[in-house]
């Protein structure tokens, strides 16, 4: 008779851990091959050969003093001082110059109250609250016209806080009209269905600039006479309307992609369709879906630099507005473009960590 | 083993109930069915005779376009009422377990209870807890359903079930996604349930399942009921050349 073997388990052990070092990291990363010891070579002699360049033209022989003259001068790189002297009319557009406190004020508010919609703390129902109160608020602070505030009318309004404004408020409307676009498409009703789907093609098939053109000049001709309707909201009605077609379709895809199983598993269990869709399908959906969404967001917040076409000059608009008609400064206008290109990176740099973290925060659930 | 049936009533009739897939496929061919309360079935057939198709008729996961099919004396139409209705009277477990991999177990089984049935949160986590007792995974609450193994999840999935209280349950397969080893587990679960006296339809192809707790054994082909007797007899004794094929088959070569 054989003897039964007793199993022996191999003790666990710790994984072996990675060498630290410079010499090892550029070794594994850099120099693994020869393929990629030529790429580090290439693409590090382009760095070598334009970094310099550009720091001797951004930073050494750059002057900061806000006189053109001095810009001029033979041997001097970028001219900083064009944004020293123009700053507040390429932040604050046409906005005038001493009550330009308010636009400062109601844009802090503004932020701090999506910098707190971004926060899980504050994921409740107050919060909706919170967006009516402080979008009165900035309202009142940007128009005016009572207590006390001097009346600016919108076709002053400029700069970046027009840019975040427009940005994040046709964002916030777009975002739950793409979910019923992107619910509609797939709803057991042809009526429903069929409108939407016209809604999504017929907005994807134009340019924005063409539909920004619509809102602001054909629309009020189908307004009974008399009746206006401040360009603003029509451009952000634009906005809005053109940015959830696309929302709409990248939320459709995550919809696609949901199991089957999991709608009928929820109707197994008695919930209705809008139970099922707002805690089993879209949460889920949406989770999958997160990068492409801030795509869009940060597609949108760089868009809104096109509302010049119906004379609204936001962040791009009011640079132009600062140096065109300025002869002096006009030749300096790359140190602004330099100057908002760095606003507009930090707004979508911030956008693109916030999704990654979104991201970290939905997966979860998914880590074992 | 069997139940004493007698007296009592149908809690499920099929009264000659037809469905087609789209025009042409008939799926599911003049199906009459009753079904007792309390009453153990457990349906087998081959792949693609439409035994998914019929116990998803139940609760109207599938839609039957011919006949009349009632449950716990409602008929089932396209009336919302009726069908939310059934819905609270049975529940069901599917091959792949189903479970909403973004809400931690705990949330799996109190989601229906709270929001469909109304139930304040801390009554139905109670509620929920016992179940999971009763599924002996009371320990895993407050973990995802992804970090649990697949046997452990499908009980899950059968403890969820069991929080609307159902009067009837269904199995789609429960086991057959599953490893051997953890079939026993899920099926021991099931043998539990049987003995509390919840009507089941389980479509299953786990014979000794089958002998040990069902009351009738329905083998379907080609969309029709082709017979259906008791455990012991249809095993024994199957009366359908049909019926002879596929069990030579399932049972050893
Ligand atoms: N939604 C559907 N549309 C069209 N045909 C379908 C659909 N669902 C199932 N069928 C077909 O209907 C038939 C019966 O399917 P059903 O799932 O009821 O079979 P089953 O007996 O459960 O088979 P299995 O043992 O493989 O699960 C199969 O031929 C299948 O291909
Ligand atoms: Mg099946």
């Amino acid at each position: 008779m054989a003897e039964t073997i007793i199993f022996q388990s191999l003790p666990a052990r710790p994984a072996p851990t990675k060498t630290e070092g410079l010499v090892p990291w550029a070794k594994a990363n850099l120099f693994a091959n020869w393929q990629s010891t030529v790429t580090t070579f290439v693409v590090g002699g382009l760095l070598l050969y334009f970094i310099p360049q550009f720091l001797n033209w951004a930073v050494l022989t750059a002057t900061t003093v806000p006189n053109a003259d001095a810009c001029r001068a033979p041997g001097v790189g970028a001219c900083w001082g064009v944004i020293t002297e123009k700053y507040r009319l390429i932040i604050f557009g046409r906005y005038p110059l001493e009550e330009q406190w308010r636009p400062l004020v109601a844009t802090l508010l503004l932020l701090a109250l999506l910098v707190a919609s971004c926060t899980r703390a504050f994921w409740n129902k107050w919060l909706l609250v919170l967006w009516a109160v402080v979008v009165a608020i900035f309202f009142a602070l940007m128009y005016g016209n009572v207590l006390g505030l001097s009346k600016v009318t919108t076709d002053r309004w400029g700069g970046l806080p027009l840019t975040i404004m427009l940005s994040s408020m046709s964002m916030v409307m777009a975002f739950p009209l793409a979910i019923a676009v992107a619910l509609g498409r797939r709803s057991k009703l042809p009526a429903i269905r069929t409108f939407c789907t016209i809604y999504v093609e017929l907005i994807r098939g134009v340019p924005l600039i063409s539909v920004l053109f619509m809102a602001s000049f054909m629309f009020p001709l189908f307004m009974p006479q008399g009746v206006t309707i401040d360009v603003l909201i029509r451009v952000f009605a634009g906005l809005t309307l053109f940015a959830a077609a696309y929302m709409a379709e990248v939320i459709r895809g995550g919809l696609q992609a949901m199991p089957k199983g999991q709608a009928e598993a929820a109707a197994s269990l008695g919930l209705s369709y809008w139970q099922t869709q707002g805690r089993i399908i879209l949460p889920q959906a949406l989770a999958l879906v997160v990068p492409s969404i801030v795509n869009n967001f940060i597609g949108l917040f760089k868009d809104t630099s096109l509302v010049g076409i119906v004379s609204l000059y936001e962040l791009t608009g009011s640079l132009g507005l600062a140096l065109n008609g300025d002869a002096d400064w006009r030749p300096f206008k790359l140190e602004g473009y330099v100057f908002i290109t760095f606003i507009y990176f930090a707004f979508c740099f911030a956008m693109s960590r916030y999704s990654l973290w979104i991201e970290k925060q939905v997966n979860k659930s998914k880590l074992r | 083993m069997s139940t004493n049936l007698e007296g009592a009533k149908d809690v499920i009739v099929f009264d000659k109930v037809n469905k087609w897939y789209g025009n042409s496929f008939h799926v599911l061919r003049d199906i009459n069915l009753n079904v007792k309360q309390g009453e153990r079935i457990v349906i087998c057939g081959p792949s693609g005779s439409g035994k998914s198709t019929l116990i998803r008729c139940i609760n109207r996961l599938e839609e039957h376009q011919e006949g009349h099919l009632f449950v716990d004396g409602t008929e089932l139409t396209d009336d919302v009422k009726a069908i939310d209705k059934v819905r609270k009277e049975v529940g069901m477990v599917f091959q792949q377990f189903n479970l909403f991999p973004h809400l931690t177990v705990l949330e799996n089984l109190t989601l229906s209870p709270m929001y469909v049935g109304k139930v304040p949160k801390k009554e139905a986590e109670e509620k929920a807890m016992m179940q999971l007792k009763r599924v002996r995974i009371a320990e895993q609450a407050g973990k995802y359903p992804l970090q649990l193994s697949g046997g452990q999840q499908q009980r899950v999935a059968i403890a969820r079930a069991l929080c609307l209280t159902p009067k009837i349950m269904l199995f789609d397969e429960p086991t057959s996604a599953l490893d051997p080893e953890m079939i026993k587990e899920v099926l021991d679960v099931m043998v539990a349930m049987a003995d509390q006296g919840i009507t089941m339809i389980c479509v299953t192809h786990e014979m000794g399942f089958a002998k040990a707790v069902a009351d009738r054994v329905i083998f379907m082909d080609q969309g029709q009921i082709v017979e259906q007797n008791n455990p012991h007899d249809f095993f024994n004794n199957p009366q359908t050349d049909r019926s002879k094929d596929f069990l030579s088959k399932i049972l050893g070569h």
